[in-house]
């Protein structure tokens, strides 16, 4: 046998992929669910904080200010361990998706909480102050002509945000979540062949690499059309 | 002015405001009438866009009383977005909404304030685009305008709302020399038209002509008013005259 059949038959191992490809495909769902989820609530969570600190009521922005750090400047790793093995204790418990989803929703949030607020400061003075005269109130001034303005600097670092921490959903392995990863690496210590963790790295390129594609064009389009 | 009953419009009374420590309007009374044109001079720093913006209370006055078109300003009971709309504001940075065609610039306020359909809104905007000569224009996003048709889309999203009066911050200041000309123009029309308008700008030429009345600002005062002709050529105060004498020479 050559180096190069030994090559395929230990990371291509057909009978192996054939064998564990349901379960791969079972962990593809399981991270695109948990990647819609975070993504949605994350970013969605975000945006009402930001508007939330535009009222610009001191205690409330000062909370706001503070989750925000924190989630910011926790590992998403150790936010996940403490959701799934620390709630228990307070009496709540969350499966190992729900914990995940809620750790790397909090860290989205927080992270795109301070890109629409930045988005939302940089819009000056001035077009405040032109919507208000006309007679606009602060939500319509706020929704018709500074968030148009601010969102379209948000894109950019948003979307590569966003990327990185969907990405984190492999994290959710440690408290045992049946995403792909977690799929990938059970099947190889059960087919004592690393073949099904290549399935498990095509599955994110599948999954992944369109969205970067799509990113990065967003991100092309935004940037001069000013 | 030769109008008939001077009905006044705009009634400050007593305004004072504070920046922190800094006291920049120290009772400023003002009493503008129905149709006048008041020309605001003064150096800077001496309050007059301070002045401008506590009559539509985009500044909070600490005292004083304000009343627009029978409208008490700082009553907690009035709805300040309504009396918003009589009151129409021209900046010096034009503050164009950069993501909109001037028509939406201008439609804006009209369907979200007034509350007109978008068909009416865009006809009252084409209408007040008509009347500041950019009726082509209407397409266009700030961008691609000059500075000049920047302001004068500014001006019809202003009048496009029929405000009472009009306060316009140097509306020329920020223009090129060539184009301060069309922003002028579109004033004296709507000076014509009978529009009361309170205007802070060092446009001599244009106050001369146009200006019913120049009033002299110094350190968050009124130091003197009168028509143009005797505050520019025989102020009473010393402070006019130096004024005056330092904007001649540019
Ligand atoms: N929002 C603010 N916060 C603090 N100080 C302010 C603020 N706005 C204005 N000031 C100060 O108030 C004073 C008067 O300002 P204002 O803009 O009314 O002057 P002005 O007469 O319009 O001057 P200019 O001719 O330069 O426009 C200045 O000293 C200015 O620095
Ligand atoms: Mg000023």
């Amino acid at each position: 046998m050559s180096a190069w059949e030994h090559f395929l038959r230990t990371f291509f191992n057909a009978e192996v992929m054939a064998k564990y490809l349901p379960d791969i495909l079972r962990g593809t769902v399981v991270t695109v669910e948990l990647a819609a989820l975070i993504v949605v609530s994350g970013i969605g969570a975000g945006l009402l904080l930001a508007l939330i600190r535009s009222l610009a009521i001191r205690p409330v922005n000062w909370l706001i200010i503070f989750v925000v750090d924190l989630f910011r400047s926790l590992p998403p790793l150790v936010i996940i361990v403490l959701v799934y093995f620390g709630l228990p204790s307070t009496g709540i418990s969350a499966s190992a998706f729900v914990s995940t989803w809620l750790s790397l929703a909090l860290v989205l949030m927080a992270f795109a909480e301070e890109i629409f607020w930045a988005g939302i400061t940089s819009v000056a003075r001035g077009q405040w102050e032109a919507a208000r005269s006309t007679g606009l109130s602060f939500g319509q001034t706020l929704i018709h002509v500074v968030l148009p303005q601010a969102l379209r600097l948000t894109v950019a670092p948003l979307t590569n945000r966003t990327i990185a921490i969907t990405k984190g959903t492999a994290l959710g392995t440690v408290v045992a979540l049946h995403e792909i990863l977690g799929m990938a690496s059970s099947a190889v210590s059960n087919s004592y062949n690393p073949s099904p963790l290549m399935m498990g790295a095509a599955a994110y390129l599948v999954l992944f690499l369109p969205v970067v594609v799509a990113a990065r064009w967003i991100e092309s389009r935004f940037a001069w059309k000013r | 002015m030769t109008s008939t009953v001077a009905e006044p419009i705009v009634v400050a009374r007593g305004i004072h405001k504070h920046f922190g420590h800094l006291h920049v309007l120290k009772g400023v009374d003002l009493e503008v009438v129905e149709r006048e044109l008041v020309f605001v001079i003064g150096p800077s720093g001496s309050g007059k866009s301070t002045l401008l913006r506590c009559l539509n209370r985009l500044e909070e006055p600490n005292s004083g009383s304000i009343t627009v078109a029978g409208i008490d300003m700082l009553s907690p009971r009035t709805d300040i977005n309504h009396a918003r709309q009589h009151i129409g504001m021209v900046f010096q940075s034009f503050n164009l909404y950069p993501h909109m065609t001037a028509l939406g610039n201008v439609t804006l306020a009209l369907r979200k304030v007034v509350g007109k359909s978008r068909a009416e809104a865009d006809k009252l905007a084409h209408a007040a685009l008509e009347r500041v000569g950019l009726a082509d224009r209407a397409g266009h996003r700030p961008a691609e305008l000059s500075g000049g048709q920047q302001q004068r889309v500014a001006i019809a999203r202003a009048i496009a709302l029929e405000p009472r009066v009009m306060l316009f911050d140097e509306p020329t200041s920020a223009l090129d020399p060539e184009l301060v000309g069309s922003v002028l123009a579109v004033m004296r029309s709507l000076r014509e038209s009978g529009m009361t308008m309170i205007v802070v700008s060092h446009e001599m030429g244009f106050a001369r002509a146009a200006a019913d009345r120049v009033v002299f600002m110094d350190n968050g005062l009124i130091v003197e008013q009168g028509p143009p002709a005797q505050i520019f050529e025989q102020p009473a105060h010393e402070r006019t005259r130096a004024f005056i004498g330092q904007i001649r020479q540019h």
